[in-house]
């Protein structure tokens, strides 16, 4: 008797500190959550674990020496992050990259797709229980970041990309191996696949949880596969093209009910038109016809060649002056964006004519996404938090800057 | 692209002509100023008109201009997927003037202006939450203005004997060098060592 009426008046309800420090948070997240039993009544995430400062940072350092700081946001896909970067300061200094350059910089971001799909989806499916994916997709990771590390001299924080086009182009034979690898690939993603999607506890985790209506995804400013998801056909390589998505063949995957496995889906088939990119990519830049340039030679961006800097006290000069005092930027404000892995990735750069950025805003797609935690999570379970999570697909190095 | 944006430019400015104060369009994108009271009924209209449906927020983030009356600038950016068109929103206030929240027409607004909030003090009126979002648990002041040193004011380390974290003042072995390059000719402000004894 006496222990029943414990039972009753005791609360229900009580609080839970899911991180910092937690495999399933995706580096540091803190999440107060609120429970009533084991279902979800608030979520406050608290975030800024790793914050380093990155938009002061930048507001010190020159339009060259800035890059780097990309590299380190969404350490997934450093590339893709530069060039929103990149794509700023031409705007406001009115470069046009060699069509070489475009090429490569398209080849090396949708690299940089598979690299962050390969890990979100595996990793998604090790938060719902299975060990067995991450370990195959990071063996093809690390064939990819071989990849960047031929390419830049870094297997991930590049500085690949610069304003006007890449620092240097791409050896022949790396070509090839890139091109051989796309041969390769879709077999493991078929792994993967048979894997996971007719999976029954991979289902049972992820099938409507975590719905977004199309609503839902307007007001909470998704982008990327969370709005695709939800069925809405917007990716801004289509819908805003930039450098040569618009002569290239891929298409959108689009999903129906914006739940956790629809997105999944949504990235198994992104990676697969990726793979479609990249190989027309290699083809182009395969063909003779084709060689030239790849960073814009009369931009003041660009260093002089080292040959040439054997010879003329100019280039001397230049290069020197460019590697220490940088480029003088004119004043202005631009806002560039591209369809990064994990959505919509800006930069809103505001120049003073200075040679360097008077104050430059990161619009880091997972943001939003986390913002919508709260949201998403109410009236779920507790088990089903990590698999929300695993989808929203959070890197902290872009939301913490 | 840019003629579509001026006949965009020019809707919003007859149909908010209490609002907007300027507009304008640079490097292929539509700016337009506004007075900072109207902010709510201004993101509203732009939301719901049929010709606008900017239905998406997509940035909202602090400028600091220290020189200025109004030092902060407040920045929208909007984006509407039905007509593939964006749009950026400017409004000025100061460390006390306080800005309307927009959370009740864009829900992702919370997290946007608690950023303003923790990285340059600009408040928003009508907030559920406006806690620091970014920053350590009980940081002090606002490390996004110009006046906040890059270094910042404290640092932390283990203290092996209170077996804890302990905050103290930032010390540095060399004082952080922020070069600026300009050169003299240019109308540098400095005198460089040695240039004040030519005048004698």
């Amino acid at each position: 008797m006496a222990d029943d009426q414990i039972t009753e008046t005791a609360p229900r309800k009580f609080t839970l500190n899911f991180g910092p420090q937690h495999p399933a948070a995706h580096g540091v997240l803190r999440l107060v959550l609120e429970l009533d039993g084991e279902v979800v009544e608030r979520v406050d995430p608290h975030i800024g674990l790793l914050h380093r400062g990155t938009e002061k940072l930048l507001e010190h350092k020159t339009y060259l020496q800035g890059i780097g700081y990309f590299d380190r946001l969404d350490y997934v896909a450093p590339m893709n992050q530069e060039h929103a970067f990149c794509m700023a300061a031409e705007r406001l200094a009115g470069i046009t990259v060699p069509k070489r350059g475009q090429y490569v910089r398209v080849l090396y971001c949708e690299i940089g797709r598979i690299l962050n799909h390969l890990l979100n989806v595996t990793t998604q499916a090790m938060d719902v229980g299975a060990l067995t994916p991450p370990l195959w997709g990071f063996e093809e990771r690390e064939k990819l970041m071989v990849f960047y590390e031929r390419a830049s001299g870094s297997r991930m924080h590049a500085h690949y990309f610069r304003p006007g086009g890449v620092h240097q182009d791409l050896p022949p034979q790396l070509v090839q191996d890139i091109r051989d690898w796309c041969d390769q690939f879709p077999e493991k993603l078929d792994d993967i696949d048979k894997l996971l999607t007719e999976n029954r506890i991979f289902k049972q985790r992820n099938v409507d949880i975590g719905v977004v209506t199309k609503e839902d995804v307007l007001a909470w400013g998704f982008s990327g596969v969370m709005v695709r998801g939800s069925g809405l056909a917007w990716d801004l390589r289509r819908s805003q093209p930039y450098e040569v998505y618009d002569e290239l063949d891929f298409k959108i995957p689009v999903g129906k009910n914006g739940d956790c496995y629809d997105r999944y889906l949504c990235r198994m088939e992104e990676m697969r038109e990726s793979v479609k990119i990249m190989i027309q990519c290699c083809d182009w830049l395969m063909k003779e016809e084709n060689a030239g340039e790849v960073l814009a030679t009369d931009s003041k961006f660009s260093p002089p060649r080292r040959a040439e800097m054997k010879r003329s006290m100019e280039a001397l000069i230049q290069h020197f002056k460019l590697y220490t005092e940088g480029v003088h930027v004119d004043a202005g404000e631009v806002y560039a964006c591209v369809e990064a892995p994990k959505g919509e990735f800006g930069v809103y750069l505001v120049a003073d004519g200075t040679n360097k950025p008077y104050r430059l805003k990161i619009r880091a797609p997972g943001f939003p996404h986390l913002a919508a935690m709260d949201f998403m999570n109410r009236g779920h379970m507790l088990a089903d938090v990590s698999a929300i999570l695993g989808s929203l697909d959070i890197v902290f190095g872009e939301i913490d800057r | 692209m840019s003629e579509a944006l001026k006949v965009l430019g020019e809707h919003v400015a007859a149909a908010q002509t209490e609002a907007v104060t300027d507009w304008a369009i640079a490097h292929g994108e539509l700016t337009v100023a506004i007075h900072r009271d109207h902010i709510v009924d201004v993101l509203t209209w732009l939301r719901d008109d049929p010709a606008c449906k900017f239905t998406t927020l997509i940035d909202i983030c602090g400028v600091d201009y220290p020189q200025r009356t109004e030092r902060f600038e407040v920045v929208y950016h909007l984006l509407s997927m039905h007509q593939n068109h964006r749009i950026r929103v400017k409004l000025s206030t100061d460390e006390e003037a306080a800005v309307p929240s927009v959370h009740t027409v864009y829900p992702v607004a919370d997290w946007f202006e608690r950023e303003a909030f923790d990285m340059y003090g600009i408040i928003f009126s009508g907030h559920p939450d406006l806690r620091r979002l970014l920053t350590d648990y009980g940081f002090e002041g606002y490390p996004l203005r110009k006046d906040f040193p890059l270094t910042g004011y404290v640092e932390v380390r283990w203290d092996e004997e209170e077996k804890r974290v302990v905050y103290e003042p930032v010390e540095l072995v060399q004082e952080y060098r922020d070069f600026d390059f300009m050169s003299p000719w240019e109308g540098a402000k400095y005198v460089i060592p040695g240039d004040e004894k030519a005048e004698g």
